[in-house]
């Protein structure tokens, strides 16, 4: 398979999930596991671009498919929109589920440059967080939507407000 | 009212300001190393055999089939454990691993070492226990009874007779919460070659980690240094020991490092959960509206092993009656022992449950007077000068009560419908079906350790040539410290560089526990005062009166440039302590607490009453912030703790049947989705605090505390009917 | 364990026959798999099968994941399909999938159910099409036999003209149904209504179905006996998710609202 561009090939186990594959082969921890069974969203990294959970998938099929992780979405060093947004707009705390909500972001503005916020929310529902309570992480994508659309971002809601 | 100490408007990212994350980065490209990414090279993994029964008696284990088990260098049962083999965060009476009997489901009984997590897991379970199944003890009323119980705290004051004109008398539960951070339990133990380990796990007390562990395996506390590491949010689930001594023995038995990372399913029964609670509450008033007792009796079940359950109980019977001036009060409160999976702390500590039980008994006082909920709460809310009426302890720190009241009530309700109605994707719910409430809810909490523990954070500041540089064991877990701690750092020095790095156990003393929203504060204290006489040494020392970037002036001139001051290598260790705390007498009364929080919650929902299914549009608040040191951080935790109020009101619980948990995984255990959010809108009451580093009060728990009885009360409005348990399930609405 | 690939159906088939446990998106399976419920001596993964994937009109190959259901489906069955797990879990998990698991609480059966869909399951030694309610056997069991693979999904050539699905949770996302349903009616008031949830096995209602298809346009007095013979006619239990009763009264309910669309 392809991660981040780099072609890798290694004999793995049969058994062994794609997540175990890119946290302990590749030794690519971005990708965290939360939940094992589907729900947290965590694990989230593309697979020929659409966002899959790697916790419920086993390496092997993802022989021969294009796989990008979060170590793959900045480019030459330098953030991606979606994670200056998610800097700049305060949408990580712990950190945890950051990687797992910027691989669905990334995917949900590769397919909508304009979404609305229900747009947003329901593009990032399959992603949990227990820090934020959301509404920074709705702030950081209309940050880069805008970014990626070459305009300026929208103020943030405690910006120039009381 | 307080004055903030004088601050440094030239220091750029320093207090008041919202400077971005320093982890930020790493954690946005995936390099912050959490506890789960840790690796060692020949590194072991460990797993964990765990009771399938909430109470037995072991007969016998045999682990011969696991040490059979290819791959395998260690199974470890509670023979192995060298020492006293028990731990616990207030009293050690939890093993280390059951000998011969279990008392909750899931309790430790045998741990594994091999060469992958897998092959660990499968021996682990290859593990052979013959237990004897003992009738388990869960019911709470029951363990009361037989007076199997953890504490008894009785709290009295004023005159125990009087009535009142108005009496209103409810009964209220509260669910098992559960922390559920979206990083389990990790850890890595390597040995030192020469007896010793060093631990590097999920924590937010690395201090209290290494003590335990010295403590049960009778080790030398230079035996173990427990380092900070990075961890996937905590809320209380990491303030007692878990798979820490675990990893120790099995890193000092093999002689190499040794990992483990608990599964979820694992996890729900590795941790302690907020404890679940049943309360009988009386209220007296006068006609108009003025409290004249309250009676209460806080009922918490703690489950089998002490963990912080006297804690939790105190926090509920100090904060019965609410921040309310009341001069009769009786609260009687009870932690009971039980074969349920033992409770501990939770954002909130206490003060959660019993704000459900009192806020819901003020809504039910205002509708027997016939009085706006908001006006009565106004008229009987307490002030800096009173009495806590619990505690008899005369509140010294600012407590904006009624400004919290008053300024809750100023922002505007939402006029329009919620793009998302209840039944969300499920499409259960056209518009029509809806019906809108609205609910308030006042919280107070205490700040820091009380009942006089001798709470306190050492930290140090130094200069160097990556700027000053802040040393502590205090836990960042998200709520962002290592922000606010550098710009206390830098508004104090004057200087505009300054990191945060996190040492271990053995580098520096304690900062206490990452809880009791007291980091800001008691951390934040040690580093401003650590840097304030840095400042003050440096200047006495070169003679200038001034301190910034480029090094000391003297009317203006440079004397003595940052290099110099680098060389001579200054720094300053400080230990702050807040003002001292005292024991309860007998009848629950003393100077028991450092310093209150106040918040105020109004919540708008909209329910679907045939479904009994719930939106909650909104959840508004005024907070008493102390003084807003990062606004951002502020917001982020406001609108973060909200969410889990919300989640407890709506759709959090553990379910546990004769003491086992039925929805230990992400499945069955709902946490709120970006699709339940509610919208919050907050204004930030600041008065500072009365010894809060520039007048900073901890802001993490009060969002937490009533935003919960907040909804609760709002879904009354909504549907007209009484509520007496949260989470409020469909099923308690439309049937 | 083993892992196969197949490119085509028959290399698939020949695994199964084998004894190989098929993988589709690996929703259910691998979860029982990463909890050492279930360790598979050997997998046969269906992904990579073109013919599966293939939907012509009322055939739909059972390698079609949720997320073309969402886009392509028909209504209530894209409705259905947005319910599936999470936008992550709709790209992975199919159609066949989903009748493999069985589970009571699959969200894309009670359409399957409403508008009697068949299964067609295939072996090495031939194909067969077995209608949904002989497919369906009780929780989490199915008509499979060994070796045999679920193939594609059957839907009539002519779907009822209204369909509406809803679904009680107690999240607005990423929930397993306490009560889910599918309701019909064609331009003759014709009606089924089937759910899940509420069963060993997905279920149809025949006496609130004779009864409301007897009302050209029903009234309030009718609609409210059509959610009393659902509430009557479903089997639910009391587990850790919801109540008997609860499920019992929101079947109903629901399954009047969907009725009211379908009306309107």
């Amino acid at each position: 398979m392809t991660v981040n561009g780099q072609p890798v090939s290694a004999e793995v186990e049969p058994r062994t999930l794609l997540v175990h594959f890119l946290r302990e082969d590749l030794r690519l921890t971005g990708t965290h596991v939360g939940c094992e069974t589907g729900y947290c969203g965590a694990c989230t990294v593309h697979v020929d671009g659409e966002p899959v959970k790697s916790c419920t998938m086993f390496a092997v099929q993802a022989d021969g498919a294009n796989v990008t992780t979060i170590e793959g979405i900045a480019s030459n060093g330098d953030l991606h929109p979606v994670q200056e947004g998610f800097w700049e707009r305060h949408g990580l705390q712990c950190g945890y589920c950051t990687p797992g909500m910027i691989m669905s972001s990334v995917a949900l503005l590769s397919k909508n440059d304009r979404p609305s916020e229900e747009e947003i929310r329901h593009g990032i529902e399959g992603n949990l967080c227990r820090c934020t309570g959301y509404h920074n992480i709705v702030q950081a994508v209309q940050f880069a939507a805008a970014r990626m659309r070459g305009e300026e971002p929208p103020a943030a809601d405690w910006e120039g407000g009381e | 009212m307080t004055t903030p100490t004088r601050t440094r408007p030239t220091v750029t990212s320093g207090i008041g300001d919202s400077p971005l994350r320093p982890d930020g980065v790493p954690k946005l490209k995936g390099e912050f190393q959490y506890a789960q990414d840790l690796w060692s090279e020949g590194m072991l993994w460990g797993a964990t055999t765990r009771s399938p029964h909430a109470r037995a008696r072991i007969v016998s284990i045999d682990i011969g089939p696991a040490l059979a088990t290819g791959g395998v260098h260690a199974v470890l049962t509670a023979d192995d454990v060298p020492g006293p083999g028990m731990f616990g965060l207030e009293h050690p009476d939890q093993p280390v691993l059951a000998s011969d009997e279990i008392n909750y489901w899931g309790e430790p009984v045998a741990i594994v070492a091999a060469e992958d997590p897998d092959t660990a897991r499968r021996a682990a379970a290859a593990v052979v226990v013959e237990y004897e199944a003992l009738p388990p003890l869960t019911d709470p009323e029951e363990a009361d009874r037989a007076d199997s119980v953890f504490r008894r705290l009785q709290i009295r004051s004023g005159d125990q007779e009087v009535t009142g004109e108005v009496v209103v008398e409810g009964y209220y539960e509260v669910g098992t919460q559960d922390q559920a951070p979206l990083g389990t339990e990790a850890g890595l133990a390597v040995p030192d070659g020469s007896g010793g380990v060093d631990l590097y796990a999920t924590s937010q007390f690395v201090h209290a980690d290494q003590s335990q562990v010295v403590e049960a395996l009778g080790l030398r506390p230079e035996q173990v240094r427990s380092h900070p590491t990075g961890v996937g949010g905590a809320f209380g689930a990491r303030e007692d020991v878990n798979l820490h001594i675990h990893l120790v023995m099995l890193a000092l038995h093999t002689g190499q490092p040794v990992k483990m990372v608990y599964q979820r399913s694992e996890s729900f029964t590795g941790h302690v959960h907020r404890h679940p609670a049943r309360m009988w509450y009386r209220h007296h008033a006068t006609r108009d509206g003025k409290l004249v007792r309250v009676e209460a009796k806080i009922l918490l079940d703690g489950g089998a092993y002490a963990s912080t359950t006297s804690a939790v109980l105190a926090n509920a019977c100090y904060f019965a009656v609410g921040p309310y001036r009341v001069d009769s009060v009786l609260v009687e409160g009870i932690g009971v022992k039980t074969n349920n999976p033992p409770c501990g702390a939770m954002r909130g500590f206490g003060a959660v449950q019993s704000n459900f039980g009192y806020e819901s008994q003020m809504d039910r006082l205002a509708a027997e007077l016939g009085m706006d909920p908001l006006e009565l709460r106004r008229r009987n809310a307490l002030a800096t000068g009173d009495r806590n009426p619990t505690t008899q302890q005369v509140i010294q720190t600012p407590l904006p009560v009624a400004e919290c009241i008053d300024s809750l009530a100023a922002i505007p309700l939402p006029d329009g419908d919620d793009p998302i109605l209840p039944g969300g994707s499920g499409l259960t719910t056209d518009r029509s079906h809806i019906v809108r409430g609205v609910g308030y809810s006042v919280g107070i909490k205490n700040l820091g350790f009380s009942e006089g523990s001798d709470d306190y954070a050492e930290a140090r500041v130094r200069l160097t040539d990556e700027g000053a540089v802040v040393e502590t064991a205090a836990i960042e877990v998200g709520q962002g410290l290592v922000t606010v701690l550098a710009q206390m750092a830098r508004t104090a020095l004057g200087i505009s560089k300054a990191i945060v790095r996190h040492v271990d156990t053995s580098r520096i003393g304690s900062a206490g526990s990452t809880s009791a929203s007291r980091q800001t504060q008691i951390s934040g204290g040690a580093v401003m005062e650590a840097s304030r006489r840095l400042r003050e040494r440096i200047l006495a020392h070169h003679g200038g009166d001034e301190l910034d970037d480029l090094g000391v002036h003297r009317a203006g001139e440079l004397i003595a440039p940052m290099s110099e001051l680098i060389r001579e290598g200054w720094e300053e260790t400080y230990t702050f302590r807040h003002p001292p705390t005292t024991p309860p007498d007998d009848d629950g009364h003393g100077d028991i607490h450092a310093d209150f929080a106040i918040a105020a919650h109004r919540a708008v929902v909209d329910v679907d009453p045939e479904l009994g299914l719930v939106r909650v549009v909104r959840v508004d608040t005024a907070q008493d912030v102390g003084r807003v040191l990062n606004p951002v951080s502020v917001q982020g935790q406001i609108e973060g703790g909200i969410m889990q109020g919300v989640g407890l009101a709506v759709m959090e619980e553990l379910v546990i049947q004769d003491g086992v948990i039925r929805n230990p995984n992400f499945t069955d255990y709902l946490l709120p989705t970006i699709l339940d959010a509610p919208d919050v809108e907050m204004l930030l009451i600041e008065q500072g605090s009365w010894w809060g580093p520039f007048g900073a009060k901890g802001v993490g728990e009060p969002p937490t505390i009533s935003s919960t009885a907040a909804v609760a009360a709002a879904i009354r409005n909504a549907i007209g009917r009484d509520l007496n348990r949260v989470p409020v399930r469909p099923e308690d609405i439309a049937l | 364990m083993q892992a196969f690939h197949p490119k085509t159906l028959d290399e698939a088939l020949a695994a199964a026959a084998d004894g190989a446990t098929p993988l589709a998106g690996g929703t259910d399976l691998m979860v029982e798999v990463n909890f050492g419920k279930r360790r598979p001596e050997m997998v046969v993964g269906l992904r990579r099968i073109a013919e599966l994937r293939e939907w012509e009109r009322s055939r739909i190959g059972s390698g079609v994941t949720w997320r073309r259901v969402e886009r392509d489906g028909p209504r209530a069955y894209a409705q259905a399909a947005r319910t599936v797990g999470s936008p992550q879990i709709r790209n992975a998990a199919t159609i066949g999938g989903n009748l493999g698991t069985a589970s009571p609480a699959g969200d894309g059966h009670p359409f399957l159910a409403a508008v009697d869909a068949s299964i067609e399951i295939a072996s090495t030694s031939g194909r067969r099409l077995v209608p949904w309610y002989e497919f369906f056997t009780g929780p989490k069991q199915n008509a499979l036999q060994p070796g045999e693979l679920i193939t594609a999904v059957v839907l009539p050539e002519r779907l009822p003209e209204r369909h509406e699905f809803g679904k009680v949770g107690v999240r607005n996302a990423m929930v397993i149904s306490t009560v889910c349903c599918v309701v019909t009616r064609d331009t003759e008031g014709s009606t089924t209504v089937a759910l899940g949830s509420v069963g060993p096995t997905p279920i149809r209602v025949p006496a609130a179905e004779e009864m409301i298809s007897a009302e050209p346009s029903p009234s309030d007095s009718a609609l409210g006996e059509f959610a009393r013979l659902v509430s009557e006619g479903v089997r639910p239990i009391t587990d850790h998710r919801s109540t008997e009763e609860y499920r019992r009264h929101a079947a109903g309910v629901l399954a009047r609202r969907l009725l009211e669309r379908c009306l309107a």
